[in-house]
């Protein structure tokens, strides 16, 4: 299943390619977009894996860029 | 502006104004014995205002792991320089850094909403008619089959078909066609126009999230997550050039200091090297080259569904064109009449009544050019549509036949031989041989144009393909100067052709096959990109293509180029740009002409710079 959420305060694009690389590490994500020009996050993975993943995925932006906030 | 960019702007001003009385004091009351301490307090109060933020991130970074970021650089760059003495530069280079940052943050800001603003054609509300009630809700909510009301000034909220009322619509945010059209009960209209001038009643033929404005809408907005070759290329540069910067550093303060000693100059030499190593012009200013080239096109009316679709048109050599539809308007016109011992009113008229028994396209456009109300000739007591010949239509002693040279032949009855531009439509009455007429496609107003700018920008080889016949193709073909023709084709000869193209040209040039998008998905697919042309409505065009047309002028698959070539032009700018800057500074950091003022201006300097003409993407407004 694919899930768009926008991004808050995602202001640096090389931190967005980061994030993105990160997230693409973690467990059941099959596919994951962070567009930088449009703040949005897309991620491609199970519907019963998605809480898991979103909580993961907030941990992951966090550690690149403290205020950036994926809103659910 | 946001309030962290108020928040941040007014750090910044404090910082300034702090670092400012730290240099302006002493040199007032350098008599003062306490004043270098109270400038030294002004100071570093200075930096840590304005580079406290910087430090956090710089340590969650450190303990993330995320080592290389651009806040754990300007940390170490800026307390080495404190360590080293360096005060006033530690605290410039931070304050400097923020005013970069802070502004790159609002060029951005400023460019994205722009971009967005560009494609904000999503209505907001959709005014339904719900039994004695009209109510104002979400477009989403309204079902197929609803009755909704767009007043003058409105955006029509979803696809619909005209159910009472009159006006004109005005398309350019969709098309960038800027003339409007009319339209009257029973038309279709397509959500995302505006209403000018009447109040339309419509019946909705879509929900919200199958309409025109959604769709193209989710389709410009994932464009830029398909990244163009040279925006993974810059990727995983930049993963390689922080890296190697910062060893660089290292390396120009441990190796000249080991045999020359002075570690504080080489330190500071190699703290202003950290400055430079951040690759973010680069990384911020090539994908926003290519949303605003997307954004550009958008504006025009032609929708690219990915950066890395528009990389390529800028590096197309050969064109394929389908005929009808896309060079020519896909109707028939009777273009000549040749008459044979009657008047052409005559020709025409007995013309008319034998096609009008058929459907067929030619049939139709013969009968269509009269008036078919003059026409007496009584009953019609038989009619014989002959497929692949003609039309022999019989009234009362009148027998008519109407087709091509092989039914004449069979019918034995003797023609003249017509020039070869189109198709002839043979005329007989009772045996007697009346003339021809010549019915060909027109082409379309902008067609001529369009294979210039083509030329123009770059296009070597054209070629046409058509399952039409030869002879209407040649006509085309030569009025055009399309280097290269192949007529009567079925849909899977036109594959065959685009594969030999494919292989006939340099690996990095590009093949785009332009067709109106109906039967040729399949070469829409093979080629390297695929256009459809006057795909406004049409999902199975808007589905098989990598860039869509929303109008049918040909000549916006040219500014589609264009706009490609520019767009990739300024990304090559910005590359070199960027680079140069950065390695000539790195130089004269190294060599000690320049200190770590220039450092921050190669890094935030820069970026700035590249990102304004990032923007000039979006600005590409005609040839």
């Amino acid at each position: 299943m694919k899930k768009v959420f926008k991004m808050q305060d995602l202001d640096c694009a090389n931190c967005a390619a980061k994030m993105e690389a990160a997230i693409a590490k973690i467990p059941g994500v099959q596919k994951v977009i962070m567009n930088f020009m449009t703040q949005k996050l897309t991620i491609e993975a199970e519907e019963a894996d998605l809480a898991f993943i979103l909580d993961e995925a907030q941990k992951a932006v966090s550690k690149v860029d403290r205020d950036c906030k994926i809103i659910r | 502006m946001s309030r962290k960019q108020k928040r941040e702007l007014y750090k910044i001003g404090c910082g300034a104004f702090l670092f400012l009385s730290g240099i302006v004091l002493p040199w007032i009351f350098s008599a003062l014995s306490f004043i270098p301490y109270l400038a030294f307090a002004l100071q570093l109060t200075a930096y840590l205002i304005v580079g406290l933020d910087v430090l956090a991130e710089a340590f969650s970074g450190i303990r993330n792991g995320q080592l290389f970021d651009e806040n754990f650089l300007m940390a170490v760059a800026t307390i080495g320089a404190l360590l080293i003495g360096e005060y006033h530069e530690a605290v410039a280079v931070m304050l400097f850094y923020q005013i970069g940052e802070w502004f790159q943050r609002y060029a951005v800001g400023k460019s994205r909403a722009s971009i967005a603003e560009l494609m904000d054609i999503r209505p907001e509300t959709a005014t339904v008619e719900r039994g004695e009630n009209v109510e104002t809700v979400d477009p989403e909510e309204v079902n197929i089959g609803e009755i909704i009301v767009v007043r003058a000034g409105e955006r029509i909220p979803l696809d619909s078909v005209v159910v009472s009322g009159v006006s004109s619509l005005d398309t350019s945010a969709l098309t960038g066609e800027s003339f409007p059209r009319d339209v009257t009960a029973g038309d279709e209209v397509i959500s995302g126009c505006i209403n000018q001038t009447g109040l339309l009643r419509l019946r909705t033929t879509k929900v919200y999230s199958d309409s025109t404005v959604a769709r193209i809408l989710e389709l410009v907005e994932n464009a830029s997550d398909k990244k163009a070759k040279v925006e993974s290329f810059i990727t995983r540069f930049s993963r390689i050039y922080t890296p190697t910067v910062c060893c660089l550093a290292l390396l120009l303060f441990l190796v000249p200091s080991l045999i020359w000693g002075q570690w504080t100059l080489w330190g500071y030499r190699a703290l202003s090297f950290l400055v430079v190593s951040c690759p973010c012009a680069l990384v911020i200013s090539v994908p926003l080259s290519f949303f605003g080239g997307i954004g550009a096109a958008s504006r025009h009316g032609i929708l690219v569904k990915g950066s890395n679709h528009l990389e390529q048109l800028a590096q197309t050599s050969t064109v394929v064109f389908d005929k009808t539809g896309t060079l020519t308007k896909g109707r028939f016109r009777v273009t000549e009449a040749m008459p044979v011992g009657v008047d052409k009113q005559t020709l025409l008229h007995t013309a008319a009544l034998a096609e009008m028994h058929s459907n067929h396209p030619i049939s139709r456009c013969v009968y269509e050019t009269v008036d078919l109300s003059t026409l007496s000739a009584g009953e019609c007591l038989h009619v014989e549509e002959k497929p692949g010949l003609g039309i022999v239509a019989e009234y009362h002693n009148r027998v008519i036949a109407a087709g091509n040279a092989r039914l004449m032949a069979l019918l034995g009855i003797r023609i003249s031989t017509p020039a070869l531009n189109g198709t002839s439509v043979h005329v007989a009455e009772n045996n007697t041989y009346l003339g021809y007429l010549t019915v060909s496609d027109e082409l379309k107003p902008d067609a001529k144009e369009t294979l210039a700018a083509l030329r123009r920008n770059g296009v070597k080889r054209t070629v046409l393909l058509t399952g039409d016949q030869q002879t209407a193709a040649e006509a085309i073909a030569s009025q055009l100067s399309i280097n290269e023709l192949h007529a009567q084709l079925l849909p899977q000869d036109k594959v065959m052709h685009v594969e030999r193209l494919l292989a006939d040209k340099q690996d990095r040039q590009t093949l785009i096959y332009v067709g109106d998008g109906i039967n040729d998905a399949p070469v829409l697919a093979r080629a390297d990109v695929g256009v459809a042309m006057g795909a406004l409505g049409s999902d199975a065009a808007v589905e098989a293509a990598d860039v869509v047309l929303m109008d049918d002028n040909p000549l916006k698959l040219a500014l589609a180029i264009h706009i490609s070539r520019r767009t990739l032009a300024i990304v090559r700018q910005n590359i070199v740009f960027a680079l140069t800057v950065k390695l000539l500074v790195l130089g004269m950091v190294a060599l000690g002409a320049a200190g770590m003022w220039l450092a921050v201006f190669a890094d935030v300097g820069v970026s700035v710079i590249a990102i304004l003409n990032a923007m000039r993407a979006l600005n590409t407004k005609s040839f």
